[in-house]
């Protein structure tokens, strides 16, 4: 089962995974925010998530990783 | 020890070899292209790198690129050329590199002229480029000494991890005397805690950089650098002191313009006046107590350049203007003649 | 469950300066990774000139060497003519190679040094708040352009990869993006080729990436996205502009 995890303090919350991402299961968050208040991104339904990194490719932080 | 008969700027280049130069960044101007030219026939062939580069920016530039590797690098020009590589230098300065820088000055402002000139002293040993910072300057007074100088330019700047200038002129450059060259260990200094050559997996990486955006680091990495020049101060300077003990009127000169000065000196003395010469061989560090042992006796003071007047400002602060001290000069590339200078002494010596 | 996607060795971990949807970010992790598969990170020098990527010696994990505006070329040349066996690569702004290091760029070209240059074109001065830079395009707005860039009071942009490409020193010229996925893989390839070719000997290589810059753009990061596709890459066309596969220098000459 494929994992995406966001190293939420190393996030700026560009956003520019949530385009990347093929099943539209990477969105910014509304409430929280990491240290430097940023809202990071989170991935909403890790089941549908496929392993693909296409968030990962995109992020300039280095702030996704991805397992399988 | 063989000696053989070579023009300065020749010599200067075979010196920089013979000390471990390992490559050498160069552009044509008059009066030191020879350098460059001897530099590309010699350099392949003793395992080193010569290459003539697109301007005298880029040629300093490629010597902080050796350098931060650790490799003994050089480049020459004259006085407008080492204007344009005054940022380069800087940046050698701040980022704490050896590398030595050959001025052989011509006349200035501006195009100015290609006759000898010592009008550059202030850019020397003032301000070379922007910041709190200094290098060793080197005023060779022969070919011989063009030779020793450069040597020891190299053995300074990787002991102080700083840039070292030999400051010559046109007359030296282009003149040819004897001289013989010293056995160097050229790598006599390790420099693997701090040069970018690749960490090979073995340490942790090497950073070359003078950017530091936090004032408190910028000013410590000064500090630090102010703590080796106090360092040299105390140790590093060498002046000639010639007919000192007993003059009157003590003459200061360096490089080709004290050799016209110590003819004077000498008739003088035939004349029974008891004329002196203070030289300076460090330009910076300024040889402040030898010129106080030497002006110990004297009435007054005599600073003779090829300039306007320069170094006078650092004879008057050396000695804290306790004695009178004048300036005579040519500028513009005019030398100055033994019976011009030999004319002040009897001006002064009237005087006194 | 293992690893798929995670940040490369060659890349320190610690947080960027760069503004939010920076692309150098993507930049600086594509080249880390090229590093890495070579398994160069050991004899690598890279030289960061004056821009925003100034201070990327704190990002890569090989040797650094920061240089003044525009001399990230003759610093590099100064590296590899001493160290030969060594990688060398310089990361640099539109503003540094294009306009003050142009000497630089074309001398080192046309040497057929053999670096590799990655050559970042985001149009704009990021780092000093978004002047125009020598690429910025007819009618763009910057704080030294407030009305668009006129070609009249400010002439045109400079196209660096179709410049380079004819220079015979050059061996290889890309211009790629990293404005999307696939273009980001055609961008860490095109690196990957460049320092396969510094490798061989083959001369002088550059990589012109296509960049954003949403800060100075007045953009948000997927609007920069979207201008670089729009704007940039129509009047910076994409593609290989030179590839000397044999290498730029006679057979039996070689760099050496």
């Amino acid at each position: 089962m494929a994992k995406m995890t966001v190293i939420t303090e190393r996030c700026k919350g560009c956003g520019l995974c949530t385009a990347a991402c093929p099943k539209k299961i990477v969105a910014l968050q509304k409430e929280k925010r990491n240290k430097k208040g940023y809202f990071y991104a989170e991935c909403t339904d890790q089941e549908a998530c496929i392993s693909c990194a296409m968030c990962a490719t995109m992020c300039p932080d280095c702030a996704i990783v991805i397992e399988k | 020890m063989e000696r053989n008969l070579m023009k300065g700027n020749e010599a200067l280049a075979e010196a920089a070899i013979r000390a471990g130069c390992k490559c050498f960044f160069g552009y044509p101007i008059t009066p030191q292209t020879e350098l460059a030219a001897y530099m590309a026939k010699r350099m392949h062939k003793a395992g080193g790198v010569f290459l003539q580069a697109e301007s005298e920016i880029a040629a300093i530039n490629m010597v902080l690129g050796a350098a931060s590797t650790g490799v003994r690098a050089m480049t020459s020009s004259s006085s407008p050329g080492i204007s344009l590589k005054s940022e380069g230098v800087s940046y050698i300065a701040g980022s704490d590199l050896p590398a030595v820088i050959i001025n052989v000055e011509r006349g200035g402002p501006g195009l100015g002229g290609i006759q000898p000139s010592q009008a550059d002293y202030w850019q020397a040993t003032k301000a070379l480029g922007h910041g709190d910072f200094q290098l060793l300057v080197y005023a060779p007074a022969s070919v011989q000494e063009m030779v020793d100088y450069v040597v020891k330019a190299f053995d300074r700047a990787d002991k102080y991890r700083m840039p070292a200038m030999i400051l010559a002129d046109g007359l030296l450059g282009q003149m040819m005397e004897p001289v013989s060259f010293p056995e160097i260990n050229p790598d006599a200094y390790d420099k693997s805690g701090w040069a970018a050559n690749g960490h090979n997996n073995a340490r942790d990486h090497h950073i070359i950089n003078s950017l530091y955006l936090q004032p408190d680091e910028l000013e410590r990495s000064i500090i630090d650098r102010y703590k080796r020049y106090e360092i040299i101060k105390e140790t590093e300077t060498e002046a000639e002191l010639y007919l000192t003990e007993d003059c009157d009127i003590l003459l200061c000169a360096f490089g080709a313009t004290a050799r016209v000065v110590k003819s004077a000196v000498n008739t003088a003395r035939e004349q029974g006046i008891k004329a002196g010469l203070f030289r300076p061989k460090t330009l910076w560090p300024f040889p402040v107590k030898e010129i106080n042992e030497a002006a110990k006796n004297a009435k007054a003071l005599l600073s003779v350049e090829m300039s306007m007047g320069q170094m006078v400002d650092d004879i008057k602060l050396a000695i804290n203007c306790s004695k009178p001290v004048e300036f005579f000069g040519r500028t513009g590339g005019v030398i100055p003649t033994p019976a011009e200078v030999l004319a002040e002494i009897k001006r002064i010596g009237g005087t006194l | 469950m293992s690893v798929v996607f995670e940040r490369p060795h060659a890349l320190i971990d610690v947080p960027t300066h760069y503004c939010p949807g920076c692309t150098h970010g993507i930049v600086h992790r594509i080249l880390a990774e090229v590093i890495d598969e070579m398994g160069i990170e050991g004899n690598t020098i890279g030289v960061c000139p004056v821009g925003c990527s100034v201070m990327a010696y704190d990002y890569f994990n090989c040797d650094m060497i920061e240089a003044a505006h525009g001399r990230a070329p003759a610093v590099a040349t100064g590296v590899k003519r001493t160290n030969p066996d060594k990688f060398v690569f310089t990361y640099q702004g539109d503003g540094d190679l294009a306009a003050i290091g142009t000497a630089e760029t074309v001398h080192s070209a046309t040497r057929g040094e053999n670096i590799v240059v990655i050559f970042i074109n985001n149009t704009i001065y990021g780092m000093t708040g978004g002047q125009m830079a020598p690429t910025t395009l007819p009618g763009q707005v910057t704080q030294t352009t407030p009305f668009g860039r006129s070609p009249q009071l400010a002439g045109y942009p400079v196209k660096v990869c179709e410049m380079l490409s004819q220079l015979t020193g050059t061996a290889y010229a890309e211009r790629v993006a990293v404005d999307s996925v696939p273009h980001i893989k055609a961008a860490k390839k095109a690196i990957r080729k460049a320092f396969e070719n510094q490798k061989a000997g083959k001369g002088f290589s550059i990589v012109e990436v296509l960049s954003t810059c949403p800060t100075n753009w007045g953009l948000t990061p997927l609007e920069a996205i979207k201008r670089l596709q729009d704007e940039m890459i129509p009047y910076y066309p994409l593609g290989v502009y030179k590839d000397v596969e044999e290498g730029v220098f006679p057979a039996e000459g070689g760099n050496e």
